[in-house]
């Protein structure tokens, strides 16, 4: 039975809850579904509005996703602060790093070369 | 898990902080396992950031063909991103039914998640279709490469999701709720939920920001 139950004092696997009945398991996933869905109209009512200043449209749409995201890792996947949550974070912080090293550098180092990069025609002149 | 004798704490205190910390010996099974599978999903997540990063540079390199805002639809987006939540929540209503032991909704909750995921591929799969049949296929521009292949490897992702679904039904229906049975059920869980995760950056990223503007 040690294979399957979660001993107090022992980590916890990733994914897997604290001990709890299975009514409190089952609304947590309603709540989370419930947030989603909200974050997730919300993208969908910003993206296509009149209504909101326009140049602020792209922040919002990060800031839901991430969001959104946020919900999905705590009420999907269980990620918590707890200290028997602590292998799973750091993991998962070090996977963060690397995605927004990755993101972040190109955007940041593609965009440069592009407002340094000459036209094309004054690279190569046309020919007469 | 009761504390033993004092000569027990000597041990389990090394460093002389004052806490006694027992080491109950490796990790279980169960937690190995999906731990092990917690560091694959982080690297198929970083996978992910390479296709999303090269979307973010050449979202706007269309070479004279379509724009996003010209070939996105919102409503079938909207119809996907729907189609695939609920079925992240049916997923999680299977696990905990795998956790008590009872067949009925695990084959319910299961079945569910196989009919939304299956939806939502259909869906995908018309909207590339579509697509390619107007002329407009991963070799018209550098924009449209990098939309297919971060979208069509996220729906990779989840054509390989269904199939280990219905694979993870047959070994419930064959082997029952064995334990080996439930780790690879907690891992596939663990699948569906990243997928998506990656689908909420995929909506935002592709369809609503390079849709918009």
């Amino acid at each position: 039975m040690s294979d399957q139950t979660h001993l107090p004092g022992h980590d916890l696997a990733p994914g897997e809850e604290e001990q709890h009945s299975v009514g409190e398991r089952v609304l947590g996933y309603v709540v989370g579904l419930g947030l989603a869905l909200l974050l997730t109209a919300t993208s969908f009512f910003i993206a296509g509005t009149d209504l909101v200043w326009q140049p602020s449209i792209p922040v919002a749409l990060i800031v839901l996703a991430i969001a959104q995201m946020g919900v999905h890792l705590v009420f999907f996947l269980h990620i918590t602060t707890g200290p028997d949550n602590t292998n799973n974070v750091l993991a998962l912080a070090f996977g963060l790093l690397v995605v927004f090293l990755v993101v972040g550098g190109t955007v940041w180092i593609m965009s440069h070369l592009n407002a340094n990069m000459p036209p094309m025609d004054q690279i190569m002149p046309k020919p007469m | 898990m009761s504390m033993t004798t004092t000569a027990g704490h000597v041990h389990a205190d090394p460093h002389h902080i004052g806490v006694v910390i027992e080491h109950p010996g490796p990790a279980s099974k169960r937690i190995v396992t999906a731990y092990g599978f917690w560091i694959f999903l982080l690297s198929d997540i970083v996978m992910f950031s390479c296709f999303f990063a090269a979307y973010a540079v050449l979202s706007g390199q269309t070479a004279g063909g379509p724009k996003g805002s010209e070939i996105f639809e919102q409503r079938n987006v909207a119809i996907e991103t729907v189609c695939l939540l609920l079925s992240s929540f049916t997923c999680g209503m299977a696990s905990i039914a795998a956790d008590v032991r009872n067949r009925f909704w695990y084959y319910l909750g299961m079945a569910v998640t196989c009919v939304l995921g299956v939806i939502f591929l259909i869906i995908e799969f018309r909207e590339f279709a579509d697509l390619i049949a107007r002329g407009y296929g991963p070799s018209r521009s550098a924009f449209l490469t990098a939309f297919f292949s971060l979208v069509g490897c996220h729906g990779l992702h989840v054509s390989a999701g269904v199939l280990w679904l219905l694979t993870m039904m047959a070994q419930v229906f064959a082997k029952g709720f064995r334990a080996d049975v439930l780790r690879r059920m907690m891992c596939f869980a663990l699948f569906w939920h990243a997928l998506d995760i990656i689908w909420v950056g995929v909506f935002s990223v592709v369809y609503l920001l390079g849709g918009g503007t």
